[in-house]
């Protein structure tokens, strides 16, 4: 199906992927890509694997952080607005009660503290890896739909300032590759 | 629904004589056929879903729809009578659009008229309050005067002339009366059938009748009636007098069967007076009370001491007491038992130690033997003259009501009846079954009903005249000691009704009079040269001056106990002594169709809507038979299957069955309710059936009772103390709990300005249910009918719990009238989610109809259960007469919200209102004057149990009871703080039965 | 809130669960490609079995006896229910208690055994959560319904109105209303993530255009990057981090809805952890009451093992001794308070008028569990699945003595009453039924009931344990 996405007969190359057996051939090829100096590569499961990303040089996540600033937002916001509305916007005598109960406040700002949390958790989550995503180049390459299932793939970019569609195949065959292919647009 | 029907209806009535008089003649022309105007007459179109199908086509239904249209204008535009009537108090220039007038009028009974105050919004008397110018009211009323109005609006009084059901005009009646006088001179074969009356009106009219028909005859029935209290006083004082009480002056009071304090024309003043000797503020030394009764009664429950007796043996204690008084020629019935004899000698004793200052209460429905023995007792003991006056009884002619009845039946038997007017009654429902009354009744040749409803005597009538409501009425009445007041309208008849005046005076006079003349003409010379004068007076005053007659001071006749010989004793003991009274919130029967009062709890039942077996729990017991069971009463070879109630307290070996249910054509609210007891009644009107037989007959009917559990648990809820540990030591009569209220972790609100509070004097209350129902007319609550009363879903703000303490079979009765505690750290506010339910700066706990969605959780959180929720549309927004009943300062809750007591809230804020507004003129900070206002429960209350007011104000009554050590505030242990009050029940029992 | 998270945490029960040298919790032979296949085809092969059709039809029959039941009521009012005074509350807030409950099992198992790294919740989490939703859309239904005046519900939500007004914070009905909602947010939210790479997989396996392009959007383009990966996962443990405290705060509010009333029977400070305690039972009770049955319809014996059962069984029985402990409690607390009102709640629910609930609720809750002792009933499904059922009736009528003998008869004993439920509350109760079993059914037919990636990674690592 690449031919469909041939500009002026110059087919334009997302990069190269090569098919892997199995998780640890993915790991391990992977890290000797990166070794081999490439960085802007991707690697892909149908499951997480674990050191898979270090071994591309991913950074950590900052999800935890925006998770703590979204709860703490969350929490924050609970208890002013409960005070705005009790305390200064419609002050009541609610059964000789004071206006400011505080611990009358606590279980909506828990509630809201969690909401925040779990909002900015998932959001950002999505933001992150920058989907949804309906369209990638990837999915121009029949088999990669197996990456969902059972096969694993690693994808050397284009992009990569030292890209060379053969070094890169090169590579990808030496590293273990089953099979090696081009990603076009 | 009304705009597809609105056309036809203004199409039809365009074709109609404009003038509206001419109204109801275009109605029936535009409905087109007599049978729709029938049913027209009979109730209200909206009704249409329950008629036949057949004759529900659409353009029927256009037209019925047309007339409820039609009739609900006619209603919104009824205007005050034209004659001038006197404001009461405040002398308005005019109405003032939203200031409510007050009116003094008077409330028509045959044992005695009660003085009224009715509010007029308007134009529409929307409530009634007690005239404190009057002397059998003194500013306060009893449940069926509050009621009254409901009666007024009520949509199935009957609208229009009818022949046979049909309507027809006042010209056919007239006609067809005028024949029948025409064909009997002299007035052989006419007849007139109508309760006693205390009007002198009607007395005047009556005597011309008879001047003018000397061969006509006058028979008053009352069903009942005070035929034994006559014949009593024949016999022991030689002439018809009534007995007139003073009880403010009685220090020992015994009363024999006699419910004095709910019961008879006289019983809101007397319950003044007696609970005037008792309470916090009572003066003078507290009174005591013994009651000897057989069926458990209000005046039983404020007793000091009560002894349970079977009516047969009411003579057998009258006869000992009398020999123990020392009166003459009588000879002491044989004692039955220890306690009893014990009982006996302790009464006597006690009797003896306050003669003239002491007061034997015989039941007017007593045989006259007992009767005749207490005036010789009272006689006895000096109390006649003291405590025991007589006059003439206000209800003018005296005659036996069951032998008048009993000549009225033979003379229709004997086809010697041409016109029978029945002016008021219904005997063909009341009578007893002996006299077959109803098929007597056939036989006159011309019957004419007249009174409020087409009831079972109308449906037998053929022609019927729709009586005017009192409200709607001039007329005139004696209360229960004989002062006489005007009955003043307060708003033209809604319907055709025409006021029994100008019934009478259709027959008399040559020229139809009305019944302002009638009753002008009547005080014309009583009132001489300066009559308008006295005429004002007399209607603003709601009470003509001097107008009670002399006291009559009869003399003994020897014969009085001496002559009568001994009744016998029921000895068979497998049966039962049935008692037919009539019942505590519907009377005779007459009110049967006043939902207010179907679903009054009957004082000492707590029984809705219908009638029972009223039995002690020992019978009960032997028979196996439990409250709900339905049992077969049979006696004089009639029986009835009724649900059986059992009544703590009950005397053994009878049963009680309350008089005025089971009536077939009484309305929608009261046809089919309970049982007609009427069909037991002796013949001779006497109150006791003998002989019957009860039987279980495996089936359960769950009555409506809106209490069904009567112990306190030992709770904080009711503190009763004797008046000598009280004397002894204030503080030992609440338990130091009481006295020491938990401190709260929660501040103290500030309430300066006014703190709304009341206090409520146990001692004083005897459960008499003036409160509830005015609470209910004034704020407009709904009633929900037996299966919602079932299910526990009543509506009334106000209740009358009713606790039992002692034995089963001879408890003690205490009353609490619960309503709304307005806590002031209120649990229910806390847990609505909205913020429905607040507090206010007046320390009211308020509710936001509007706001409330429903949660249910305030009134689960509420641990006096006062708060109403409406569980469906319990309040009736169709039918248009009910809308001039509304208070306009209430609002009507719709389906789905909570409410509650608010302390009257529209009363504050309109004397608030009236405050500032005189503290704007004088510069003085707002003042509302201790007493100025009162809630309608408290203005209500006879016996003044009920206080409200600011506790902010030392010397406010309500603070000062506040400050009482009786004081205490029920489940105050849970920190609600509550603002109603309780003061401790004080009794005051006789060392001797101690 | 400590003390009810503590059954979750109790080591005993953790390590009891993890190194059980019992049956593995997935059968021996499996690769990526089998796990896949037979997991995604019940969705996309299969087709519609008979036996769908039947279950499906018998719950949209119940969900129609909802609609009316619910049409009736808005059309009438609270008053066609049994409700009154003093019994403001019946089986309405009943069945949302007993809902709100089973919806915990979904979300604990799915997190808390997550944090505690449980490899067996792997292939029950993701239906235990599509029950969570479900059973909490069901609970959703009746504080609604409850309400006298339903058009106005909004008035409970903070949003500025021409009256000015807000909503009561005092009130633990508001409280409830930001618990639950939360709740159903964030189970949701958790729930979707989960299944994004299972979409993404039926998005690649499916045959049908509609469904590629269905499976498709909802998969959002996930294509399994190792970065993505590394923040799919780092999301899902810390939604599962933030899920863990919010089910125990949600049942902890619902039983602050009565501890925080006076109503005696109510007023309990024992009330939040036993709620709490008792939502687990029920909870896993539900699962186990979906998944024996569905594991013999869809041959899952694979992936729900003897050890799943076994382990669930022992979580039953380890929140069933918490919740008898309550109830123990509750006695205590009645006689220890020396409060006249406490004692006689306690007396009433023995020997009153519904002493029979009382006993029943005795005997399913706290007799019964105790078959859970003997490792023959926690392994063999039948018994195991009626047990579960007992257990799910017991807390049904935990829940109506709680709120029903407490308000017949408070504190004025002249306002007692009984109670009795109509047609109507029971109709509604069936119908809620219904539209659970409803939704269930669209779930199990539409979507894998078992975590299709999780099972890879099971795969995975059973094989390293196995390469050792």
């Amino acid at each position: 199906m690449g031919d469909r996405h041939v500009v002026d007969d110059m087919p334009r190359i997302y990069g190269v992927l090569g098919e892997f057996p199995s998780a640890e051939h993915l790991t391990a090829a992977a890290r000797a890509a990166y070794e081999a100096g490439y960085r802007r590569m991707d690697a892909y499961s149908p499951f997480p694997v674990e050191g898979l990303a270090d071994a591309l040089g991913a950074r950590r996540s900052r999800l935890p952080l925006i998770v703590l600033i979204g709860g703490i937002c969350g929490g924050l916001i609970g208890y002013l607005m409960q005070y705005y509305m009790v305390v200064v916007s419609y002050p009541l005598n609610i059964g000789g009660r004071p206006l400011h109960t505080w611990p009358a406040f606590i279980p909506v700002t828990f509630e809201l503290t969690i909401l925040g949390a779990a909002l900015s958790a998932v959001l950002g989550m999505l933001a992150l890896n920058g989907l949804p995503r309906p369209y990638h180049p990837l999915f121009n390459v029949p088999e990669f739909n197996l990456a969902s299932q059972n096969r694993f793939f690693l994808c050397i970019e284009a992009t990569d300032p030292q890209f060379d569609v053969s070094s890169a195949s090169d590579l990808l065959g030496r590293i273990g590759s089953t099979h090696v292919q081009l990603v076009e647009y | 629904m009304s705009c597809p029907n609105k056309s036809p209806t203004l199409v039809q009535l365009a074709g109609a004589p404009r003038e509206l008089p001419q109204f109801w003649r275009s109605l029936e022309e535009l409905a087109g056929d007599p049978d729709f105007a029938a049913r027209l007459a009979q109730e209200f179109p909206r009704h249409a879903s329950v008629w036949d199908e057949s004759v529900a086509d659409r353009r029927r239904f256009l037209q019925l729809m047309g007339a409820s249209l039609a009739l609900a204008g006619a209603q919104g535009c009824s205007s005050p009578p034209p004659e001038a009537i006197m404001p009461y108090v405040r002398q308005p220039e005019g109405m003032t659009p939203g200031v409510p007038l007050h009116f003094a009028t008077a409330m028509p009974r045959s044992d005695g008229a009660i003085g009224v105050v009715a509010t007029s919004h308007m134009g529409r008397p929307t409530k009634v309050e007690g005239n404190s110018l009057h002397p059998a009211s003194l500013g306060a009323t009893d449940a069926m005067a509050q009621a009254s109005v409901l009666t007024l609006y009520d949509p199935d009084r009957s609208q229009t002339v009818a022949r046979l059901g049909v309507i027809a005009t006042w010209g056919d009646l007239l006609g067809a009366i005028r024949g029948a006088l025409a064909s009997a001179p002299k007035g052989t074969g006419v007849h007139i059938l109508s309760p006693p009356s205390t009007s002198p009106t009607l007395a005047r009219q009556r005597a011309a009748l008879i001047a003018k028909y000397p061969q006509a005859k006058w028979h008053s029935y009352e069903p009942a009636g005070r035929d034994a209290a006559r014949s009593a006083a024949i016999a022991a004082l030689g002439e018809d007098v009534q007995p007139v009480y003073r009880f403010e002056a009685a220090d020992v009071v015994l009363a024999i069967d006699a419910d004095f304090l709910c019961a008879g024309g006289g019983a809101v003043r007397y319950a003044h007076d007696f609970m005037s000797r008792r309470g916090v503020e009572s003066e003078g030394a507290p009174n005591r009370l013994y009651a000897i009764e057989s069926a458990y009664t209000p005046t039983g429950a404020a007793a000091d001491h009560r002894l349970r007796l079977r009516p047969s043996g009411m003579e057998a204690f009258a006869r000992s007491l009398a020999s123990r008084i020392g009166v003459p020629g009588v000879d002491e019935a044989t004692p039955t038992d220890g306690a009893y004899a014990k009982w006996l000698s302790a009464v006597a004793s006690d009797l003896q130690a306050h003669r003239g200052r002491s007061i034997v209460v015989p039941g007017s429905h007593l045989p006259a033997s007992v009767q005749s023995l207490v005036h010789a007792i009272n006689d006895a003991l000096g109390n006649v003259g003291q405590t025991v006056t007589f006059i003439a009884p206000p209800a003018g002619e005296t005659v036996d009501g069951a032998s008048a009845l009993r000549e009225l039946t033979d003379a229709l038997n004997a086809d010697a009846v041409n016109l029978l007017l029945i002016l008021d009654a219904n005997p063909v429902y009341d009578a007893p079954v002996a006299l077959q009354f109803g098929t007597a009744l056939r036989q006159a040749r011309l019957a004419v009903h007249y009174g409020l409803y087409q009831d079972e005597t109308a449906e037998l009538c053929p022609w019927h005249i729709p009586a005017t409501h009192y409200l709607e009425s001039w007329s005139d009445a004696r209360a229960y000691d004989g002062t006489a007041a005007i009955v003043q309208p307060l708003i033209a008849p809604l319907y055709e009704g025409k006021t029994v005046h100008e019934v009478l005076s259709a027959l008399i006079d040559p020229a139809p009079m009305s019944s302002y003349d009638l009753v002008r003409a009547t005080w014309q010379e009583a009132f001489g040269d300066d009559f308008d004068m006295r005429w004002h007076a007399a209607l603003r005053d709601g009470v003509i001056a001097d107008s009670q007659p002399a006291t009559i001071t009869p003399t003994l006749q020897p014969s009085a106990a001496s002559g009568l010989a001994p009744s016998e004793a029921d000895a068979n003991s497998d049966t039962f002594e049935l008692i037919l009274a009539p019942d505590p919130s519907i009377g005779d029967g007459r009110c049967a169709n006043n939902g207010w009062l179907q679903e009054l709890p009957k004082p000492l039942t707590k029984l809705t809507w219908e009638n029972a077996v009223l039995m002690a729990p020992a019978d009960a017991q032997r028979l196996g038979i439990e409250t709900d069971d339905v049992v077969r009463l049979e006696c004089n070879g009639q029986s009835v299957t009724a649900p059986a109630c059992i009544m703590p307290g009950h005397a053994e070996g009878c049963v009680t069955c309350y008089l005025g249910y089971g009536r077939t054509r009484a309305g929608r609210i009261g046809t089919g309710l309970g049982f007609n007891a009427y069909m037991f009644r002796p013949a001779n009107g006497g109150y006791v059936a003998r002989g019957a037989k009860i039987a279980k007959t495996g089936k359960r009917s769950e009555l409506a009772r809106t209490q069904k559990h009567h112990e306190f648990e030992g709770r904080n809820i009711i503190h009763q103390a004797t008046v000598a540990q009280f004397a002894a030591d204030p503080q030992s009569v609440l338990p130091a709990a009481a006295h020491h209220p938990l401190p709260s972790l929660l501040p103290d609100v500030p309430y300066d300005g006014f703190a709304w509070g009341m206090a409520i004097d146990l001692s004083k209350c005897m459960g008499c249910n003036a409160c509830v129902i005015a609470c209910q007319a004034e704020n407009n609550i709904p009633i929900v009918g037996k299966e919602q009363v079932v299910l526990s879903r009543e509506m009334h703000w106000l209740r009358l719990d009713l606790y039992y303490a002692g034995r089963p079979e001879d408890p003690e009765a205490i009353h609490q009238p619960m309503l709304c505690q307005h806590c002031e750290k209120a649990p229910c506010e806390v847990v609505c989610p909205v913020a429905a339910t607040t507090h206010s700066d007046e320390g009211l706990n308020e509710m936001t109809y509007n706001r409330c969605i429903g949660t249910r959780y305030c009134s689960n959180n509420c641990p006096y259960k006062v708060r109403r929720f409406n569980f469906l549309q319990y309040t009736d927004e169709e039918t248009p007469v009910l809308k001039l009943l509304r208070n306009p300062e209430v609002t009507v809750r719709s389906r789905g919200v909570m409410e509650k007591c608010t302390y009257c809230v529209q009363r504050i804020n309109h004397a608030r209102i009236d405050a500032k507004k005189s503290a704007v003129e004088s510069g003085a900070p707002p003042v509302i004057a201790d007493g100025s206002l009162e809630t309608a429960c408290q203005q209500a209350c006879p016996s003044e149990a009920i206080v409200f007011g600011d506790v902010n104000d030392p010397k406010s009554r309500v603070a000062k009871l506040k400050a009482d050590p009786r004081n205490y505030g029920v489940l105050s242990e849970l920190g609600t703080q509550p603002r109603t009050s309780y003061l401790v029940r004080l009794r005051n029992p006789n060392p001797a039965l101690g | 809130m400590a003390i009810s998270v503590k059954p979750i945490a109790e080591p005993p029960a953790a390590a009891e669960l993890h190194g059980s040298p019992g049956s593995p919790v997935l059968a021996p032979g499996h690769t990526f490609t089998s796990v896949t296949d037979q997991i995604s085809a019940i969705v996309l092969t299969r087709g519609t079995t008979r036996g769908w059709w039947v279950g499906f039809g018998i719950s949209l029959f119940f969900v129609n006896v909802l609609m009316v039941c619910v049409t009736y009521l808005i059309a009438t009012g609270i008053g066609i229910w049994g409700n009154n005074i003093p019994v403001g509350w019946g089986l309405d807030i009943l069945n949302f208690v007993w809902w709100i409950g089973i919806g915990h099992a979904g979300t604990l198992i799915s997190a808390v055994l997550l944090l505690f790294n449980q490899s067996w919740r792997t292939s029950i989490n993701r239906f235990a959560e599509a029950m969570t939703l479900f059973a909490v859309a069901c609970a959703g239904l009746y504080p609604l319904l409850h309400l006298g005046r339903i058009w106005v519900f909004y008035w409970l939500l903070p949003y500025p109105n021409t009256m000015g007004l807000w909503p009561q914070f005092r009130s633990a009905l508001v409280w409830d209303v930001f618990a639950v909602s939360t709740y159903l947010t964030v189970s949701l939210l958790f729930w979707y993530v989960g299944l994004i790479p299972d979409l993404a997989t039926l998005r690649d396996r499916t045959q049908s255009r509609v469904g590629r392009v269905v499976y498709g959007i909802l998969a959002m383009g996930w294509r399994g990057s190792a970065r993505h990966w590394l923040r799919f996962d780092a999301a899902y443990l810390l939604l599962a981090g933030i899920a863990a405290p919010l089910v125990v705060s949600v049942h902890t509010v619902v039983g602050f809805d009565f501890a925080t009333s006076i109503v005696p029977g109510w007023h309990n400070t024992i009330f939040p952890p036993y709620f709490v305690a008792g939502a687990i039972y029920s909870g896993f009770a539900m699962v186990l009451t979906l998944a024996i049955p569905l594991r013999a319809a869809y041959g899952l014996q694979d992936f729900i093992t003897e050890r799943h059962l076994e382990n669930m069984a022992k979580v039953m029985l380890a929140t069933g001794l918490m919740v008898a402990y309550g109830y123990v409690m509750e006695v205590f607390f009645g006689w220890y308070s020396a409060n006249t009102f406490e004692q006689y709640v306690v007396e009433n629910r023995a020997i009153g008028p519904y002493a029979p609930a009382y006993w029943a609720l005795i005997l399913c809750n706290v007799l019964v569990p105790q078959l859970l002792w003997i490792r023959r009933i926690r392994i063999n499904p039948i018994s195991l699945w009626v047990i579960a059922i007992v257990a799910n009736i017991g807390m049904w009528l935990e829940r109506f003595v709680i709120i029903v003998t407490s308000l017949h008869r408070d504190y004025l004993p002249s306002s007692w009453a009984m109670y009795y439920p109509t047609v109507w509350d029971w109709g509604t109760f069936v119908g809620s039924l219904g539209l659970f079993f409803f939704l269930l059914f669209l779930f199990i037919r539409f979507l894998p009931m078992i975590s299709i990636f999780e099972m890879r990674e099971l795969v995975h690592r059973t094989e390293e344990e196995h390469d050792g």
